[in-house]
C-alpha cells in the first residue's frame, strides 16, 4: 500500500499558487497509484497537505496556556470541547463540513479525556472561520476548548479543511490554524488529521487517531472458525479484507512503515511466517526452512529483519530472518518454547515469552541473542509483551487465578500495572503514541466470540471498537503520513 | 496436496458420523481436513465393507477400534499410561498397514495465549510422534502439525470440554511416506 502522501510546509499563511503547485505534484504520483487504489480505495485514499494557517490579527501568539491534560495522570474529569459545524464554504461542501466536524467529535470524545458539549447547547452560531471568536458565549456554557473549521470543494473535487483550536478560557488560539488538503474518499483522514493536531496540542502526547489497525475477523462456529486478515482505521470505519477465509491465519503484525502485514498462515497446510503486501496484495512465505513450523513473526523497527518463532521436533525457539540476505540466524537455544518476540523501538533488544521456568514468563535479550534476563515475577503466567513505541512500557497478557489480563510495566520488570481483567483478554497492541492498548476479549462458552477492545494505560476508558463481525489479534499501524 | 474429493468425503463421513452416533468424539477429532479418517462411515450398515470400520486395514477402523487420540494434562505434553497404551496401538497398526501415513495434529485448550498454545500443540504432537518412532513407526511416514487452540472439538468452557481439547491426533492419509 501508498500511504498518502504528506508535506507540511512552514509558511505563516496561506498561498494559494504555492499551494495549486503542490497538488499538481501529488496528482501525478496518485496516477501511478490509480492501480492499488482501486483495490484500496480506503487506504491510501487522502492525499493531504498540511499548511499552518495565518492566526486572525487580534489573536495572541500561540503561548501554550493553560488548556492542558496529562494522560499519565488518570483524568478524572474530562476537558470540555465545543465543535460546532464546520463552515461550508461552497455549497458543494456542506455535507462534508459536517461530516468531518462529527469525526473530529467522536475522536476527541471516544479518548474518554475530552466531553464534548452537545450542539444545541451552543449560543454562538459560527457562520464565517475567519470572524473573531465570541469567548464569553463558548464560556458561558463552559467549554474550555473550541474547534473551528471550514470545508471547501474545489472544482477538480478536492477539497480543502481549515481548523483552529482555541482555549476559551485564556481567549486566544492554541497553535496555529491548520489547513489540509487531499481528496474527497479521504475525508475521514482529514477529520483525523485536525483531531489529532487537537489532541497532541492539549495532551502534549503523539497523535494516533490517522492510523489504522490489522486484525482477523472471525465467522462461524467456534470448532470451525473462519479467519481473514483485515485492515480498518483505528476507529473501525474503512474495514478492507486482505485474504479469503480458505486457511487460518493468526495474530498479522503492520512492517514499521504500515506497507506489509506479516503473519502465521496455514495456506501451505501448514503454519508458515507470510508476508502480504497491503497494496497489492501478493503473498509470500519467508523463513522457516527445514523448519516444521514457523509462527509469531514481527518486523524489526527498520523492517530489515522479521524476528519469529520456529518448532523443529517440538521445541520452539527464536530466529532472525534479514530480509535483504535470506540469512537465518537462531536466537535462543533453549529446551523451552521461546516466543512471542517484539523489538524495542532502537531495533536493540527483543523481549519474548518463554516457558523455561516451568511456566511463560517474560524476558529480554539483545537482538543477536543470548539467554534473556527475565523481566516478569508476578503471580501466574505472562505472555505476548509488546514494547511501546516511545520505548517507556512493556504491554503484556497475564493468565492468574482462573482470569485474563492485559497489564504494562516498566521494561525492566517494575511498575506493573493491570489494566483489564476478564474471562479471556489477551494480545495486546500498541497506538503508534504509545498512550492506548487495544486487545483481544473473547467470551466464554459454546457462542463465545472475540472483540476488540481498547484501554489506556492508566487502565480507563475501556471500549469496544466497532467491527463488522467477529474480530482477534489486532495490530496497530504507524501513524499515516 | 488436498484434493477437493478428499475433503468433501471427510465432510460427508463427519456429518453422517455425528448424525449416526451425536458423539463428537467417536467423529474425527482432526482439523486438517487431510486424509482419511471417517472415510466410509455411515456406508456399513450390516456387514464387512472394504473401507468401512469393519475393514481391521481401514483408517475408519483406525479411528474408532484403534483410537486415533491420546489427551494431555493442563500445560503438559508428557504422554500418560493410557496414551502410551494408545500410542503403541496405533505404532502397531502403522506397522501393519504400510500404506498410510500419517500427520499427527497438536491442539490445546482456550486457556492460554494463541502462539504459546501454538508451540504446545507442537510440543504434544512431537510427543506422540516420538512415540510411534520408538515402536518402530519410520519417522519417514510421520509428520505433525499444531493448531494450537483454533480448532477445538468441544466448545464449552470448562474442564470437560477443555480435557478433550488438549490432544494429538493422529490422521491418516494414504502413501508409503519418504
Amino acid at each position: 500500500m501508498k500511504h498518502a502522501h504528506v508535506s507540511a510546509a512552514r509558511g505563516r499563511t496561506v498561498e494559494k499558487p504555492r499551494h495549486f503547485g503542490d497538488t499538481e505534484a501529488i496528482s501525478a504520483k496518485e496516477t501511478k497509484r490509480s492501480r492499488v487504489k482501486t483495490f484500496f480505495k480506503g487506504l491510501c485514499a487522502a492525499l493531504m497537505l498540511a499548511l499552518p494557517l495565518s492566526v486572525p490579527a487580534t489573536a495572541q501568539d500561540a503561548a501554550p496556556g493553560p488548556l492542558r491534560i496529562t494522560i499519565t495522570d488518570g483524568v478524572i474529569e474530562p476537558l470540555t470541547v465545543a465543535v460546532p459545524p464546520f463552515v461550508a464554504r461552497n455549497p458543494a461542501a456542506q455535507d462534508l463540513a459536517e461530516d468531518i466536524s462529527r469525526v473530529i467529535a467522536a475522536d476527541l470524545s471516544n479518548t474518554g479525556l475530552f466531553r464534548e458539549i452537545p450542539r444545541d447547547a451552543h449560543i454562538s452560531r459560527v457562520s464565517s472561520f475567519d470572524a473573531p471568536i465570541e469567548y464569553s458565549d463558548w464560556k458561558a456554557i463552559n467549554a474550555q476548548a473550541l474547534i473551528t473549521g471550514s470545508v471547501l470543494v474545489e472544482p477538480d473535487g478536492r477539497i480543502v479543511v481549515q481548523f483552529r483550536l482555541f482555549d476559551v478560557f485564556s481567549e486566544q488560539p492554541l497553535g496555529d490554524g491548520l489547513q489540509f488538503v487531499g481528496t474527497a474518499d479521504g475525508w475521514r483522514r482529514m477529520a483525523h488529521k485536525v483531531a489529532d493536531a487537537a489532541y497532541s496540542r492539549i495532551t502534549g502526547e503523539g497523535p494516533y487517531f490517522d492510523s489504522r489497525v490489522v486484525f482477523v475477523s472471525e465467522t462461524g462456529p467456534k470448532d470451525a472458525r473462519q479467519k481473514r486478515l483485515a485492515v480498518m482505521d483505528y476507529d473501525g470505519a474503512n474495514v478492507q479484507y486482505l485474504t479469503s477465509s480458505d486457511s487460518i491465519v493468526l495474530a498479522p503484525r503492520f512492517s514499521p512503515d504500515g506497507t506489509k502485514i506479516i503473519y502465521t498462515g496455514y495456506e501451505s497446510g501448514f503454519p508458515r511466517v507470510t508476508v502480504i503486501d497491503v497494496g497489492t496484495l501478493e503473498k509470500q512465505t519467508v523463513g522457516g526452512v527445514d523448519q516444521n513450523m514457523s509462527f509469531a513473526p514481527r518486523f524489526s523497527p527498520d523492517s530489515g529483519r522479521v524476528v519469529y518463532s520456529a518448532e523443529v521436533a517440538g521445541n520452539t525457539d527464536l530466529y532472525v530472518l534479514d530480509l535483504a540476505s535470506g540469512t537465518t540466524n537462531r536466537l535462543t537455544t533453549a529446551p523451552s518454547i521461546e516466543t512471542a518476540p517484539s523489538f524495542s523501538p532502537d531495533g536493540s533488544r527483543i523481549v519474548f515469552e518463554s516457558d523455561r521456568s516451568g511456566q511463560p514468563q517474560l524476558y529480554v535479550m539483545p537482538a543477536s541473542g543470548g539467554d534473556g534476563s527475565r523481566i516478569s515475577y508476578g503471580e501466574g503466567r505472562y505472555g505476548t509483551p509488546v514494547w511501546s513505541p516511545k520505548g517507556d512500557y512493556i504491554a503484556f497478557t497475564k493468565q492468574n487465578a482462573g482470569r485474563f489480563h492485559i497489564g504494562v510495566m516498566r521494561t525492566d520488570g517494575s511498575e506493573e500495572r493491570l489494566l483489564t481483567g476478564a474471562f479471556l483478554d489477551e494480545g495486546p497492541t500498541w497506538a503508534p503514541n504509545g498512550r492506548v492498548v487495544m486487545f483481544t476479549r473473547e467470551t466464554a462458552g459454546a457462542q463465545g466470540a472475540p472483540a476488540l477492545y481498547s484501554v489506556d494505560i492508566t487502565g480507563r476508558n475501556l471500549q469496544r471498537a466497532a467491527t463488522p463481525a467477529a474480530a482477534s489479534d489486532p495490530s496497530w499501524g504507524p501513524l499515516l503520513q | 496436496m488436498i484434493s477437493k474429493i478428499s475433503k468433501t468425503a471427510l465432510i460427508l463421513a463427519t456429518t453422517l458420523a455425528l448424525g449416526a452416533c451425536g458423539d463428537r468424539l467417536g467423529a474425527g477429532g482432526g482439523a486438517g481436513g487431510q486424509g482419511f479418517d471417517g472415510a466410509g462411515v455411515g456406508a456399513n450398515a450390516g456387514g464387512f465393507t472394504p473401507g468401512g470400520p469393519n475393514d481391521p486395514a481401514s483408517a475408519a477402523y483406525f479411528q474408532q477400534n484403534i483410537g486415533d487420540r491420546v489427551l494431555f494434562a493442563v500445560d503438559q505434553s508428557n504422554l500418560s499410561a493410557e496414551a502410551q497404551t494408545v500410542l503403541a496401538g496405533q505404532a502397531q497398526w502403522l506397522n501393519a498397514n504400510p500404506g498410510y501415513t500419517a500427520l499427527i495434529e497438536g491442539h490445546a485448550d482456550e486457556q492460554g495465549t494463541r502462539e504459546y498454545n501454538l508451540a504446545l500443540g507442537g510440543r504434544r504432537a512431537n510427543a506422540a510422534r516420538d512415540y510411534l518412532i520408538s515402536q518402530g513407526v519410520s519417522a519417514g511416514r510421520l509428520r505433525t502439525i499444531s493448531y494450537g487452540k483454533e480448532r477445538p472439538l468441544q466448545i464449552c468452557s470448562t474442564e470437560a470440554c477443555y480435557s478433550q481439547n488438549r490432544r494429538a491426533v493422529t490422521v491418516l492419509a494414504a502413501g508409503a511416506g519418504v
